[in-house]
């Protein structure tokens, strides 16, 4: 089971979060901008990374933000987390 | 016979003032405290102890503890038994009742043996082979293989036992109190760190345990008690016995499993530790391997280490006459042992040319047994208990490989006991499990830690380390520097001191030994599973030629032993066979658990109501009182109905939805999910959340609300309200309240971080009840005053304040049953309260609690989706709520989706209502289709989501997903429930069925 470290309440663990999917992809600022392909790939499509990866999860059980995390999809390991604006030391996303 | 006749007279760990009585398949044996029950057993003479999984062989005590392939009992009787334990790690206790199994009739004349005889038809896959054999012959060999295959039988009943769970940190776990686990405890925890040491025996001390020794000057006995003092003297040392460390996860997060027996006591039977280290030392020990050669399972064969801790620690004599056979120089050690407690060496088989060192020959000799360099076992004899054994020289021609030929005419050797070594295997479960890479450590033949992933460091025999003095200094070393990563302070004492090993001759790897000409029986790699060489070669030559794909087709290691004897053995004869190194084919992946633990300890507390929280509302207590049947709804609880006296539920339901619509009813609503929202931008947000225009909502007013999910799928539908300018108030349906929450925040601080918004779930702090009914008002007008209900003071769907009983609640004027209806909410203390107003308040008009049923049925005649209609597979206009989003300009979750064509299609199936033609109920759930007689298969048309017996039509109706439904209004079809023997004849009709244009809610 992870040990996630909330940028809030620290080191907590897995079971207090919830996983909410890709933190690479962000929803289209306008969408009326981007085709209808973009638009359902925004939707539909994900990359599944092995390695790194920026995931989002919420801290359900705590402080119910909405942080991301930096996780190795090969090794579990996590490698950094931040709050939604915040930035993650070790590199770009 | 006397009592305990392989018992020696002196010596071993055992406390003789306290004999002990158990039962073993009915009869009765002593044996004593400090026993286990494989130690008692061989005291008694017992031999037979199992049959073997496939081909029911005989089998006896093989091994000394989690490595046991063979001694599996079953202990205690009825509802209480445990199946399956290995009789080496069960402490035996005063009337202990055991059981042997996977035999009968009985143990010594067991049919399934016969399935020995038939092994020709028992290949390796052969359940494999059956699946995919003619068809028919898993039905016919099902039966034989579940009765005759197979471990013990679960107990019948509920298990009587309670379980418990605890979640600990520490700064170093140290698994296994051998004398590296002790050292590393020791040096951790000298500098004030927390250090936890587990150990799965009664007794700290593990191999020191075992054989004679010495640490520090002291009988190793004495210093582990010693050890063991100064440990619990240590405030921030907490130490388990008996309790097995059997999974290791994620970021240190190690699962320990705690033998408590609580007899009597409150205490729990076992107990489950989660435990999330800072550092953790393996000092698991190693395990010695078995020898694979014709006839390696008969009872009397064991392994050496075992034999020899077994005379040591419990002065039991596993025979009268050994032979030990061996490639390596440790298993000498068992010969002084042995001979200790009065059973005489014959020789020892030692399948080096070179024999083995100079201090083991003395021990030897010094014994008078016999030395055969260059010797190996190839055949034993007797029947349900080792006789003799038939001895050959090494082929000298053997291959490097680890397969030996033999050659020549075999020796008989009398015996009763061979003690057999084939090397060490280092526990390396928790560190594989860890995920650490294994390395191939060719000396020893075995593999050893390597590369760590986690932050764990292993220690002594675990680590590959040979040798008391080494396995002091290693664990010693390991403690400090695990204390030290945790930037404490360290030990600056010196490493625990012993005796440096003597002088040893280097191990030959031999992984099989081959009978010349090939015969002389089976030879087993797995004895547990019953795998043998030739299955081994066998899937070979099947094509499984990797050691995941050898496991799963032959079953090899995939016992309750894990492997732990034979697993190496089996891989590297398919590695010879491949003519590839071990190391290259390698080994299996090790999973938890390192060893069986019950189910029971693992679901600990989470039994029965347990399993989960039940959530009840806060007028719970009134409808109890009411006698109202509870059903789950969700994690909630809600009324079913509340049949008066002498009513049936279907008569009562009846009854309630009646009188909703010819006079008031009272529901309970506190379920929804309820949401506040606040700030600047509450509104621009949830405009942006909801699919229907809401930023525009006055102060005072409720609003429905539709959400989507970024798909274009139907997500939710609730109510809004604005009770003032400052806060919106949000109802949810019951099932998705916490996920409507999640989704609000989520857009909230990942998309729109800029909008200054907050949302708090209230659900629990506001009760909620709905008053519907053509008297509705009437009754609220008695308890808060006709002003404040006034169709000009809370006009349809209005939302205000007012006062019943003294406390103020909130209004909402809106409706689900499609009746002049009015939400009282009210803060959770007070709904109690409320509630007996209200009802005292509507006796004159006849009010009626109503529940969950006449509240779905009510719901059904107005035509409004709720759950089976939002199934993620619904679009709004599906259920025709697209007028909603008419109107709207602006963007919102799902907008963008909705444009797809598969989404406006507009065959796609639509909302409609049906109703039964001949008067049967509608099966929900039922396929729609024009001419059940028609040649299958038939086409669907669509299904029925809700269907009920409707009182107010008087008879059955619908709401369903109809393909074209617009299109078939007026038409005849069919509603198809084939399980439910149901085929109804429904006509299509618009899904409203009860005041269609909306007037009773606005009267």
């Amino acid at each position: 089971m992870l040990l996630i470290p909330c940028p809030h309440c620290g080191p907590r663990a897995q079971v207090e979060f919830a996983y909410g999917g890709d933190a690479t992809v962000a929803r289209p600022v306008d969408p009326d901008a981007v085709g209808a392909r973009q638009w359902l790939d925004h939707v539909y499509l994900r990359e599944n990374p092995k390695g790194p990866h920026l995931e989002w999860w919420q801290h359900v059980a705590g402080c119910r933000a909405w942080i991301r995390v930096r996780r190795d999809t090969v090794t579990h390991a996590v490698l950094g987390a931040a709050t939604a604006a915040g930035s993650i030391e070790g590199g770009a996303s | 016979m006397r009592s305990q006749p392989y018992r020696a007279v002196n010596g071993g760990a055992l406390d003789r003032t306290r004999p002990l009585r158990f039962t073993f398949d009915g009869r009765t044996y002593e044996g004593y405290e400090g026993d286990t029950l494989a130690s008692a057993l061989l005291a008694n003479g017992v031999r037979l102890v199992g049959r073997s999984f496939k081909y029911h062989r005989p089998r006896g005590v093989y091994g000394l503890g989690a490595e046991e392939p063979n001694a599996l009992v079953r202990v205690g009787e009825g509802a209480a038994a445990t199946p399956n334990l290995k009789a080496t790690e069960v402490l035996l206790r005063d009337a202990m009742v055991v059981r042997s199994q996977n035999r009968w009739p009985s143990l010594s004349l067991d049919a399934g043996a016969l399935a020995g005889a038939l092994s020709r038809v028992l290949p390796a896959g052969f359940y494999y082979k059956t699946f995919m054999g003619p068809p028919g012959w898993w039905m016919l060999f099902e039966p034989f293989i579940r009765r005759a295959a197979g471990l013990g039988r679960p107990p019948e009943g509920t298990d009587p036992d309670r379980y418990g769970r605890r979640f600990a940190h520490c700064d170093v776990l140290v698994v296994g109190a051998g004398p590296a686990g002790l050292a590393a405890a020791l040096a951790a925890s000298s500098g004030g760190a927390r250090v936890t040491l587990v150990d799965d025996a009664d007794r700290l001390g593990g191999s020191l345990l075992q054989g004679p020794a010495a640490v520090d000057g002291l009988d190793a006995a004495r210093w582990v008690g010693r050890a063991a003092r100064t440990l619990d003297a240590r405030p921030r040392v907490r130490v388990l016995r008996r309790a097995l460390a059997f999974g290791y996860y994620d970021d240190n997060l190690v699962a320990v499993c705690e033998q408590v027996d609580g007899e009597g006591a409150p205490a729990p039977r076992e107990r489950v530790w989660w435990i999330r280290a800072r550092e953790v030392v393996l000092a698991t020990g190693a395990v010695e391997r078995g020898l694979v050669f014709p006839g390696n399972d008969r009872p009397g064969v064991m392994l050496a280490s075992a034999a020899r801790a077994y005379a040591w620690r419990h002065a039991v004599a596993c025979g009268r006459r050994a032979v030990v056979t061996t490639n390596n120089d440790s298993a000498y050690d068992a010969i002084p042992a042995l001979a200790g407690v009065g059973c005489e060496v014959a020789a020892v088989v030692d399948l080096r040319a070179g024999g083995p060192g100079e201090p083991a020959a003395a021990l030897a000799e010094a014994a008078g047994a016999r030395i055969l360099r260059g010797y190996a076992v190839t055949a034993t004899d007797g029947g349900v208990s080792l006789q003799g054994v038939e001895v050959r020289a090494v082929a000298s021609s053997a291959e490097a490989d680890g397969v030996l030929e033999t050659r020549g005419p075999p020796e008989q050797i009398a015996c009763d006991l061979l003690c057999v070594s084939g090397g060490w295997n280092p526990a390396v479960q928790l560190f594989s499990q860890s995920q650490g890479s294994l390395r191939w450590d060719a000396a020893r033949a075995a593999f050893v830690p390597g590369q760590s992933r986690q932050r764990e460091r292993s220690a002594g025999a675990a680590a590959g380390v040979e040798g008391l003095a080494a396995a002091l200094e290693s664990g010693h070393a390991a403690g400090e520097a695990a204390a030290l990563a945790c930037g404490l302070r360290a030990s600056a004492g010196t490493s625990p001191r012993a005796e440096p090993a003597p002088e040893r001759a280097p191990l030959r790897p031999v992984w099989r030994i081959a009978h010349p000409g090939g015969s002389g029986g089976k030879a087993f790699v797995d004895l547990q599973n019953d795998v043998t060489v030739d299955d081994v070669l066998l899937a070979e030559r099947e094509g499984y030629r990797h050691p995941e794909h050898l496991k799963r087709y032959t079953t090899l290691g995939m016992g309750t032993d894990q492997g732990r004897v034979g697993g190496l053995n089996g891989v590297a004869v398919l590695a010879s066979r491949l003519g590839r190194p071990v190391e290259a084919v390698g080994l299996t992946t090790f999973r938890a658990p390192t060893a069986p633990v019950t189910v029971g300890a693992i679901a600990g507390g989470e039994v029965g109501a347990q399993l989960a929280p039940t959530r009840l509302t806060p007028l719970h207590g009134w409808h109890e009182a009411a006698g109202a049947p509870m059903v789950p709804a969700g994690a909630w609880l809600r009324p079913r109905c509340y049949p008066r006296d002498g009513e049936t539920q279907a008569e009562a339901i009846r009854r309630e939805v009646t009188t909703v619509r010819g006079a008031v009813g009272l529901v309970d609503v506190s379920t929804l999910g309820k949401i506040e929202v606040r700030g600047r931008d509450a509104g621009a947000f949830l405009e942006r959340i909801y699919a229907n225009p809401v930023s525009d909502l006055a102060p005072g007013r409720v609003r429905y609300g539709l959400m989507l999910r970024e798909d274009g799928l139907v997500f939710d539908d609730g109510t809004l309200a604005r009770p003032d300018a400052a806060s919106w108030y949000l109802t949810t349906t019951t099932a998705n309240a916490a996920r409507v929450l999640a989704h609000l925040e989520r857009y909230a601080q990942t998309v729109w971080p800029s909008l200054a918004v907050h949302m708090v779930s209230v659900t629990d702090q506001w009760a909620a009840m709905a008053i519907a009914g053509p008297a509705a008002r009437a009754v609220l007008a008695r308890v808060c005053g006709a002003g404040a209900v006034s169709d000009g003071a809370l006009p349809f769907m209005g939302c205000a304040s007012a006062e019943i009983a003294g406390v103020t609640v909130r209004l909402l004027r809106i409706t689900f049953s499609g009746e002049l209806a009015y939400e009282v909410h009210v803060g959770a203390d007070h709904g109690r309260l409320v509630w007996e107003t209200l009802l005292e308040a509507g006796a004159a008009h006849g009010i009626a609690p109503y529940g969950t049923e006449a509240m779905g049925v009510l719901r059904i005649e107005k035509g409004h989706p709720a759950g089976p209609e939002l199934d993620g597979n619904t679009t709004p206009r599906d259920l025709r709520l697209d007028r909603l989003l008419a109107r709207k300009a602006e963007d919102f979750v799902g907008r963008r989706a909705l444009e797809r064509p598969g989404l406006v299609d507009p065959s796609r199936p639509r909302l409609v209502g049906l109703v039964s033609e001949d008067g049967q109920r509608i099966g929900a759930g039922a396929q729609l289709v024009t001419n059940p007689a028609a040649p299958k298969p038939l086409r669907t048309l669509g299904h029925v989501t809700s269907a009920c017996l409707s009182p107010t039509l008087g008879r059955p109706i619908a709401l369903a997903l109809l393909t074209d439904g617009d299109a078939r209004r007026g038409e005849l079809l069919c509603a198809a429930a084939p399980v439910a023997g149901l085929h109804t004849r429904v006509r299509v009709t618009d899904p409203v069925f009860v005041d269609p244009k909306g007037r009773r809610p606005r009267g």
